[in-house]
């Protein structure tokens, strides 16, 4: 089925790329949609079936990460048609944007199911082609720079993941395998050389970093987040930071199971620390609230990172915490590009009083605001906490505490940003510019959000099973 | 005879550093190519022709003919001046390349890996650490891309060393890699170059916070 799937994704792709006309274009996206479910569904009944070789394998993992992209996908695509609704472009750029999409979200799906170390590394390239087309879609000199950054970064960072598989390519050899599939990785964990599965983790770890948004090579996806039109956003800052994850995650199982991992968990916790860090530092003085949002997606990747690394309950929290951000975060994107069209701007300081002129997405905002920032009644709070907890029972007292405070103050700058955004009237503001934004455009939004709520309430008992069957392979 | 050839590899990456013109930048480019078929095709016990097609591909026609070319075009079409533009001085980079490549030995020496040909390794990661040198330390965009061409051969290095016998799948992940970044890296340094005045990261620094 994944090979139908990616065959039907390029299909479309193509043609896609080939026709200029409007309807067939929404057409051919709509037909992506149902391809896309049909995937999902169909994983779901064929769980954990080796396909092609045993190159895919839908896990657990894969299916929780499959249907989140799936919910996403929907309203990112209803979101770009509301986006050229309002933007009248040239066919050609708009036929390139829907081709771009759908490529980056096949290439996402793919990755999630892939159960092979390079299959993985082949769809990641695969992203940074399709999004460097959602990034570039404005054609001017900024978003060529923020392409250019994005593709020297991410084709850099590719090339640290490939020396990464090499050097676990000859840990395997001297363990006489030549396997790189996960389950045969996993199998022979024991018996690697310990020396260049070091090597390997440092560099694949690194490398998918640039996807996953952490330090060091989280540069270049703020960038990108911020050129992106904010339904192409959504999907940088949701799915594709799952997928670069899955792809950390499960080279990480492997090692898990082998003596570095105490080790691998310091490197994690630098790393993840210092994200957190650097989250707090530059949301203190962004100006610009896209790039606010990409933020903050930072600081989330290092929580989750921080809860891998502390291990116990911190491995279940991760996940869920993956998947709430990504629903949360998403309908930020998508309520920004509405603020955009109302203000002209997506500046602190453009934009003000936006209860005043649009109640629903002002509601969006403020809800998708205590969602992001883990208040009550928000899922990510209770995935929040059990980090917390995990690190607490873990004994790293002072990591945690250090994040604490720098929570606080990325609460604090979040709100002090949110709350000009919809209450501080905008002075000069001429209103008969505004643009005509209608209410029933943030319904896909309180979905995600109600979403986000919901799962954190009452997580259904299928939820539950596939989140403990993701982390199964970690020691508890 | 593999070992020579490894150890002019290395020798053009001090040839790399003190380069001065783009032109010569790309020729040495090219020159690694045909080393790395060199390598490639003595390395491989048993050549059937699918693979002796593939690496003839990705060495010759790609990385000796087809990358160099399509350099020269951008350069040509886009006015860039023919001088790499370090920040460094060459002398200061020369005795860098020189002390990376001292060190990469050094670190080889921590290794007690029987079934691992130590020259493949230090050659490797000499190149991988002299092409992140040189994009650190170059002004122009075309010469990133240039850096980034070098980490690649090193890549090429290194996974001719893990074993003769390379998985397609791999291989293909090469080429993959190759063609995805240059061709588009290429693209953009062609706009940037139609866009902006200049080719150089001076241009770019807008986006920031």
């Amino acid at each position: 089925m994944t090979a139908i799937y990616l065959l039907g994704a390029l299909i479309i792709c193509t043609l896609l790329f080939l026709n200029k006309k409007r309807k067939v274009n929404y057409w051919l996206v709509a037909a992506f949609l149902l391809l896309q479910w049909v995937l999902t569904i169909y994983e779901f009944m064929h769980r954990d079936t080796e396909e092609y070789l045993g190159f895919f394998k839908a896990d657990a993992l894969a299916l929780l990460m499959l249907a989140t992209l799936s919910v996403v996908a929907i309203p990112a695509f209803y979101h770009s048609y509301l986006y050229f609704q309002n933007r009248k472009p040239t066919p050609r750029v708009r036929s390139i944007y829907f081709m771009s999409m759908t490529l980056l979200l096949a290439a996402v799906s793919g990755a999630y199911l892939s159960n092979h170390l390079a299959v993985t590394w082949v769809f990641v390239e695969l992203t940074t082609l399709a999004a460097s087309g959602l990034v570039y879609h404005h054609r001017d000199a900024s978003a060529l720079e923020g392409t250019w950054k994005y593709i020297f970064v991410c084709s850099i960072s590719i090339t640290l993941v490939f020396i990464g598989i090499l050097f676990t390519s000859i840990a395997l050899q001297q363990a006489g395998h030549a396997e790189l599939s996960y389950p045969a990785l996993l199998e022979q964990a024991t018996s690697l050389n310990m020396f260049w599965l070091r090597l390997a983790f440092i560099f694949i770890f690194t490398g998918y970093t640039a996807k996953m948004g952490l330090v060091p090579m989280y540069t270049a996806g703020i960038d990108a987040k911020d050129k992106a039109p904010s339904p192409a956003g959504a999907l940088l800052s949701s799915v594709l930071m799952n997928m670069g994850f899955v792809g950390m995650f499960r080279f990480y199982e492997v090692i898990a199971k082998t003596s570095l991992h105490a080790w691998s968990n310091n490197v994690i916790f630098i790393a993840a620390g210092l994200s957190v860090f650097v989250a707090t530092v530059y949301m203190l003085k962004v100006e610009n609230i896209k790039r606010m949002l990409a933020y903050s997606s930072i600081e989330h990747t290092g929580l989750v990172m921080l809860g891998v690394a502390a291990g116990g309950v911190g491995y279940y929290a991760a996940i869920l915490h993956l998947i709430f951000h990504a629903f949360a975060k998403s309908s930020l994107f998508f309520q920004i590009g509405q603020v955009h069209r109302t203000f002209g701007s997506k500046h602190i300081s453009g934009t003000g009083n936006y209860f005043k002129y649009n109640l629903p997405g002002a509601l969006v905002l403020l809800l998708g605001f205590i969602c992001a920032t883990a208040m009550p009644p928000s899922g990510l709070f209770i995935s929040e906490f059990m980090i917390f907890r995990s690190l607490f029972e873990g004994h790293h007292l002072i990591i945690l505490v250090v994040v604490l405070v720098l929570l606080t103050l990325i609460i604090w700058a979040f709100g002090k940003n949110m709350f000009k955004l919809l209450f501080t009237p905008l002075a000069n503001f001429d209103e008969t510019k505004k643009g005509k934004v209608h209410g029933y455009e943030s319904v896909s939004q309180f979905v995600l959000l109600g979403l986000v709520i919901y799962l954190g309430f009452n997580p259904p008992a299928e939820m539950v099973a596939l989140i403990q069957d993701a982390v199964k392979n970690l020691p508890q | 005879m593999i070992n020579v050839l490894l150890i002019t590899f290395a020798a053009s990456l001090l040839f790399i550093s003190i380069a001065n013109r783009l032109l010569t930048f790309i020729r040495i480019l090219a020159f690694q190519g045909i080393i790395l078929f060199g390598v490639s095709f003595m390395e491989l016990n048993e050549i059937n022709t699918v693979n002796l097609i593939f690496i003839l591909l990705e060495t010759i026609v790609f990385k000796t003919v087809a990358v160099p070319m399509f350099m020269s075009y951008v350069i040509k079409k886009n006015n860039i001046t023919r001088e790499t533009e370090p920040y460094l001085p060459y002398f200061l980079s020369l005795v860098i390349v020189t002390l990376i490549i001292i060190g990469t030995f050094l670190i080889s020496n921590v290794i007690e890996d029987p079934r691992l040909n130590k020259v493949y390794f230090v050659v490797a990661l000499s190149a991988l650490f002299t092409g992140l040198y040189i994009i650190m330390t170059r002004k122009k965009l075309i010469t990133h891309v240039m850096g980034f061409l070098v980490i690649e051969n090193g890549v090429f290095i290194l996974s001719l060393a893990v074993g003769s016998e390379m998985p397609m799948l791999v291989n293909t992940g090469i080429l993959l890699d190759l063609f995805v970044s240059v061709l588009l890296l290429g693209i953009f340094v062609n706009r940037i170059g139609d866009v902006l005045q200049d080719v150089d990261v001076d241009q770019l620094q807008n986006l920031k916070d």
